[in-house]
């Protein structure tokens, strides 16, 4: 790109710099478990990043980091040229399991964000509203989350998420307990929506097809622990895309036997630790 | 017939009345015996007895009261009074509880010192206090207050506390993502985490607040369902005991029914065992 502003730092919505996290149980004079060690992660405004990497492997960690909900061993966060304090309050955060409060309807869920900024009760309504309507869940705002299916839970949170219009989204391995149709449905809606908004995406993942389908760039993190990236893959798919229709391209099949050339070697370390660690 | 009789859902209500009508034939057969109806009662005469409390108008001598069955309507002021420290203790407990179990479950410091306390104030047989709260709060209906916000407070805290300390960590970082400041979040998140909680107590408590007033007006009291419980025992007026234990049953169970109902009312987001999901 030939845009002068591309060199500047600010440029990157998020930007992991040497982090490491180690994890040292209260008691244990050990050298605590290293999770992450020695990490450097950008992601550019409006990019959509994807991290693959085998189970257990600290990709959780590097999103909770980012997210300002746990501070990193050493390194630097930044979130558009600031450094990072507390929670990251640029970031919405999905997570991989339930995360909805149970006493609230769907409608309230979504508008919680909304009122904890102050906004006006009804005015919260109505956004919260449109929102469940874009996720195709006008009908069900006052239902309780056990009344939703899975599915609809995670329209639901992708909702809340969105609703406060985020600059930087962070999604936690979202769809990994929907069933395959369902999964594919919302992938594509994010993406749509992601389309429509382009915010920052740091995407985590284990499933390889996910991620090229639905990444501008998708990142390889070495089997835990001190997990480090492995290499990093420009997926240059021309969009919009349609993660069902995507995996059939050649391209697509060339790009997914590159990267997992090198996560395959990085997986089977990690099911050997696991092994080990039973 | 048998096939009618055999203990089924639909004839269920049948053997609860049933086994009701035996059990009270029995006694009554027992108390025949004037030796035995000196100590069991008659079930009749406490049949009577809770007449008389409740009904203003009385029946002349009949086959069953010889004497005839007079109805004073005299129970209301001591049940009213009984019922009053069993709400009151009620509420000050439950209000107590959850102030003090937030408080202990969001501060570890304050909870680590104030621990061992807890623990000894929590195992202490508490209606020994009741001695100590008749001196403090005299004979008045403050004393059983007392006693029973004593044995209510602590079956609210222990359970807040537990509340508190089991909010899902994921929904807490949820919460703490979408921009909720402290005050926030105990508004939204522990709060109604801990009243799941509380509400499972609540069954349990509103016994013992009832337990509570009766054995504080039994110790020492001028008025309330315990006294007249403890001026029959005076007289070895064995049916006016068990009068009295009928009544205080039967307004447990019409507390424990309004909790109930509460409960479903502001708890309606559970998911209730046997509900299907309604899509």
């Amino acid at each position: 790109m030939t845009d002068p502003a591309e060199n500047h730092a600010s440029n990157y919505a998020l930007e992991l710099l040497d982090i490491s996290c180690t994890f040292r149980s209260p008691g244990d004079a050990g050298p605590g478990y290293t999770a992450v060690g020695e990490t450097t992660l950008c992601i550019r405004a409006g990019e959509f990043v994807s991290v693959v990497g085998p189970t257990g492997c600290g990709k959780s960690t590097l999103l909770n980091i980012g997210a300002g909900l746990l501070p990193p061993t050493s390194g630097t966060v930044k979130v558009f040229g600031q450094p990072l304090a507390g929670i990251n309050t640029r970031a919405g955060y999905m997570f991989q399991t339930e995360a909805l409060m149970p006493w609230r309807s769907a409608i309230d869920n979504v508008m919680v964000g909304l009122q904890y900024r102050g906004v006006s009760d009804a005015e919260a309504r109505a956004q919260a509203q449109a929102w469940l309507e874009r996720v195709g869940l006008s009908g069900f705002g006052d239902r309780y989350p056990h009344q939703l299916s899975g599915g609809m839970r995670k329209r639901t949170a992708l909702a809340q998420v969105l609703a406060l219009d985020p600059d930087i989204i962070l999604m936690d391995e979202p769809f990994s307990a929907l069933d395959i149709q369902t999964r594919q449905l919302m992938e594509n809606e994010v993406l749509d929506l992601w389309a429509a908004k382009k915010k920052a995406v740091l995407f985590i993942t284990h499933d390889l097809d996910e991620a090229i389908a639905m990444s501008d760039r998708v990142v390889v993190l070495s089997a835990g622990p001190a997990t480090v990236p492995m290499g990093e893959f420009v997926i240059d798919l021309p969009r919009p895309r349609n993660v069902a229709e995507v995996r059939t391209q050649p391209r697509f099949i060339e790009l997914h036997a590159q990267i997992w050339d090198v996560l395959r070697d990085e997986v089977l370390k990690g099911y050997a630790q696991q092994l080990r660690k039973v | 017939m048998w096939s009618v009789l055999k203990p089924s859902d639909k004839n269920l209500r049948v053997w609860q009345v049933g086994m009701l009508v035996v059990f009270l034939g029995l006694w009554q057969l027992a108390s025949r015996d004037q030796q035995l109806a000196f100590f069991l009662g008659e079930p009749v005469k406490v049949a009577g007895r809770v007449w008389s409390w409740f009904m203003p108008f009385g029946f002349g001598p009949s086959l069953l009261f010889p004497d005839g069955l007079p109805g004073n309507a005299d129970i209301y002021l001591h049940l009213g009074t009984t019922l009053l420290e069993t709400v009151l203790a009620f509420g000050i407990g439950t209000v107590l509880g959850l102030a003090c179990g937030l408080w202990l479950a969001l501060a570890p410091m304050a909870s680590a010192i104030m621990d061992p306390y807890i623990k000894a104030a929590n195992s202490m047989p508490r209606v020994i206090l009741a001695p100590i709260f008749a001196m403090w709060f005299g004979l008045g209906i403050w004393s059983k207050v007392a006693l029973a916000v004593t044995l209510v407070f602590f079956i609210v805290f222990f359970n807040v506390y537990q509340g508190v300390k089991e909010v899902s960590p994921v929904v807490l970082a949820n919460a703490r993502m979408l921009g909720a400041n402290q005050r926030q979040l105990l508004r939204t998140v522990y709060l109604p985490s801990a009243t799941s909680w509380v509400f499972s107590s609540l069954h349990t408590s509103v016994g013992l607040a009832f337990v509570g007033a009766v054995v504080g007006e039994y110790l020492g009291s001028a008025r309330g369902v315990g006294y007249l419980i403890l001026q029959a025992e005076g007289t070895f007026d064995v049916n006016t005991v068990f009068a009295g234990i009928v009544v205080l049953t039967a307004f447990a169970l019409v507390l424990d029914g309004i909790v109930g109902r509460i409960e479903r009312k502001l708890m309606k987001w559970q998911p209730r065992t046997g509900e299907t999901e309604k899509l």
